[in-house]
C-alpha cells in the first residue's frame, strides 16, 4: 500500500458534521458508520439509507467500436446492453482469475455510431482496470478514459426511495427498471439516475460532479426526513450485501478464482461474437466446474451467537473442508451469517455436521442456498 | 463523552468502580464502546473464576471484529451480568452503567491505573 494520505471525497466535511466514524477504505477516507450500523442496516431494509460511494471507479469507454473494446475485454455481452441499461459482469485475465467484477452502463448512442459506455469498478482495483482497458483497447477505434474524479456517486437505497427520489426530480422513475440508468435532473443538479445497488433492495445510485455532491446530499437529507432517511457507513452496506448474497471482491472474488468457481458462471458469454480475453480458461474452469466442482461457494447460519470471520476454517468431522470469506452479524435474521467456499461433498443445504473453527471452538453451523435474505416484490 | 470521576481505568479500556465489601463492577468505557461498534456477543468469566490484571478473561464481538476483554484487577468473580449477555447492546447505550460486565473480589491492584482525568487524555491521544 502507497504511504498517501487517504483521499477524501466531495462530502468528506458533511460526513464529520454528522458526526461519522471515518475508516480507510481502498485508500478513501470513508463513512464506516454515523451512529449504530445496526440502525443503519435496519432502516435500509424498512425506510431508506444515504451512502456516499464516490470511491468507486467510474471510466468512460467511447467511439465507434466501444461496444467491441468491451466485448473483447470483459467477459459478458456488452454489446447486446441497450441503451439507458446496465449490466453486471466481470474482468477476467488469460488465466481467468478474476480482475474486478464491474457494472456497465450504456449511456448513450450517437447517430454517426459512436457508443458511450460507463465501467464502475471497485476503488480497490479502478486502477488495475483502467489499465487493463488501455491495454486491451489497443486496435480498437475507442477511447478508455480515467473519469474517476469526474463524478461523486450518492446512493439512496430502501423501500422509501423512489418517493424520495420522486420529490426531487421529473425523471421517469416508473419506467426506470432495475438495472437501468438514464440522465437526468435531481434537486436541480444533473445526474446520471441509476436503479441500481448493493444492499439487496430497491434503490438508486446518483452519479453526479463532485461540486453538486453536498447540494444533492442536502437535498436528499431534506426530502426523507419524515420517511426515516438515515445516512449510512460501509459498514451497513458490507452486512446489506451479505444478507443478500452479493460477492465482495477481495473476499468472495480474487485473481486466483474464475468466475466459474464463483458460482457466477452466468456472466461469461461465450455464445458472444468475437474471442476474449479468459476465453479458452473460462472454458476449461466451465469443464471443470461441471464434471468435478471445486469448492462451492455457500451460506452458513450460525446455531449460536459466536461471529465467523474472514478466513476462519469451516470444519466437518474433524477435518478442515472449506473457509469464510465473509462474516458479521445478521441484523435482519438476528443469528451470525457468513460466506464460505466448502468442498462440494458438503455443499448441499441442510449437510449435517458443519461448523466453523471459531478461534479454536468448533461452533455449528447450518449449510443454506444464498442468498440469506430476498426482499418482497 | 464523558468519564465517570468515582471510577478508575486502564489502559486497556475498562473501567473499575470504588469496592464495596472489597468487589469492585468492572466494564468497558464508552470510547472503546464506540470504538467497537455495536457489540452483538459477549463472552465473560464464569462466578468463581480468578482473573488478572492485564490478562484476557472474556471477548466482545461486533459488527466488524472480536475484542479480547482485559481484567483491570486480579481477583475471584463474583457476579456476571446476565443483563448484558441477553442483551449485549447494553455496552453501547449504558458502558458506565447497565452495560457493566462482571464483579470481582479485589485481591491485589496494579499500580497504574489512571484517574478519569488521566484516562480521557489517554485516550483522546
Amino acid at each position: 500500500m502507497s504511504s498517501t494520505a487517504p483521499r477524501r471525497t466531495a462530502l468528506d466535511a458533511l460526513h464529520r458534521s454528522l458526526g461519522a466514524t471515518m475508516t480507510d477504505f481502498a485508500g478513501w477516507d470513508m463513512p464506516l458508520r454515523y451512529g449504530s450500523e445496526r440502525d443503519e442496516h435496519n432502516a435500509v431494509r424498512t425506510k431508506a439509507g444515504l451512502f456516499d460511494l464516490s470511491h468507486m471507479g467510474e471510466i468512460t469507454v467511447t467511439g465507434p467500436q466501444a461496444a467491441q473494446l468491451l466485448n473483447h475485454a470483459l467477459v459478458g455481452n456488452i454489446a447486446s446492453v441497450g441503451v439507458g441499461r446496465a449490466r453486471y459482469t466481470m474482468i477476467c485475465r488469460a488465466d481467468g482469475g478474476i480482475l474486478d467484477d464491474l457494472i456497465v452502463y450504456r449511456l448513450a448512442e450517437t447517430e454517426a455510431g459512436s457508443s458511450h459506455f460507463m465501467v464502475v469498478a471497485n476503488a480497490s482495483n479502478a486502477q488495475v482496470v483502467l489499465d487493463a482497458l488501455v491495454e486491451r483497447s489497443a486496435g480498437f477505434d475507442a477511447e478508455v478514459r480515467d473519469d474517476r474524479d469526474a463524478y461523486a456517486l450518492i446512493a439512496v437505497q430502501g423501500p422509501e426511495s423512489p418517493g424520495i427520489l420522486k420529490s426531487l426530480t421529473d425523471a421517469d422513475l416508473d419506467g426506470l427498471k432495475y438495472y437501468a440508468g438514464l440522465p437526468g435532473t435531481v434537486a436541480g443538479v444533473p445526474a446520471l439516475i441509476a436503479r441500481t445497488g448493493y444492499t439487496g433492495e430497491d434503490g438508486f445510485e446518483l452519479f453526479v460532479k463532485p461540486e453538486h455532491a453536498v447540494e444533492l446530499w442536502q437535498a436528499l437529507t431534506k426530502a426523507g426526513e419524515g420517511v426515516g432517511l438515515v445516512p449510512c457507513g460501509l459498514s451497513c452496506r458490507d452486512t446489506l450485501r451479505l444478507e443478500a448474497g452479493m460477492p465482495l471482491y477481495g473476499h468472495e472474488l480474487s485473481t486466483s478464482l474464475t468466475p466459474f468457481d464463483a458460482g457466477l458462471g452466468r456472466v461469461v458469454k461465450f455464445e458472444k461474437e468475437g474471442d476474449f480475453v479468459g476465453r479458452e480458461a473460462l472454458q476449461e474452469a466451465a469443464a471443470r466446474s461441471e464434471a468435478n466442482p471445486p469448492r462451492v461457494l455457500v451460506g452458513l447460519i450460525a446455531e449460536g451467537r459466536r461471529v465467523p470471520r474472514a478466513g476462519y476454517p469451516v470444519v466437518a468431522g474433524g477435518e478442515v473442508i472449506g473457509e469464510v470469506t465473509s462474516g458479521a452479524p445478521s441484523p435482519t435474521l438476528g443469528k451470525p451469517i457468513a460466506m464460505a467456499y466448502v468442498d462440494a461433498a458438503h455443499a448441499a443445504p441442510g449437510t449435517p455436521g458443519v461448523g466453523v473453527n471459531i478461534r479454536g471452538t468448533h461452533e455449528p453451523y447450518e449449510v443454506v442456498a444464498l442468498p440469506f435474505y430476498k426482499r418482497q416484490k | 463523552m464523558s468519564n465517570p470521576k468515582e471510577l478508575r481505568y486502564s489502559k486497556e479500556h475498562e473501567w473499575l468502580s470504588p469496592a464495596e465489601d472489597g468487589v469492585s463492577a468492572v466494564g468497558i468505557t464508552e470510547h472503546a464502546a464506540n470504538a467497537l461498534g455495536d457489540v452483538v456477543f459477549v463472552q465473560l468469566p464464569e462466578v468463581g473464576d480468578s482473573v488478572s490484571a492485564g490478562e484476557t478473561c472474556g471477548e466482545l464481538e461486533s459488527t466488524k471484529s472480536v475484542s479480547d476483554l482485559y481484567s483491570p484487577v486480579t481477583g475471584e468473580v463474583t457476579e456476571v451480568n446476565e443483563d448484558v449477555v441477553n442483551d449485549p447492546s447494553l455496552v453501547n447505550s449504558a458502558p458506565f452503567e447497565g452495560g457493566w460486565l462482571f464483579r470481582v473480589r479485589v485481591a491485589e491492584e496494579p499500580a497504574d491505573l489512571l484517574s478519569a482525568d488521566e484516562y480521557t487524555a489517554f485516550s483522546a491521544g
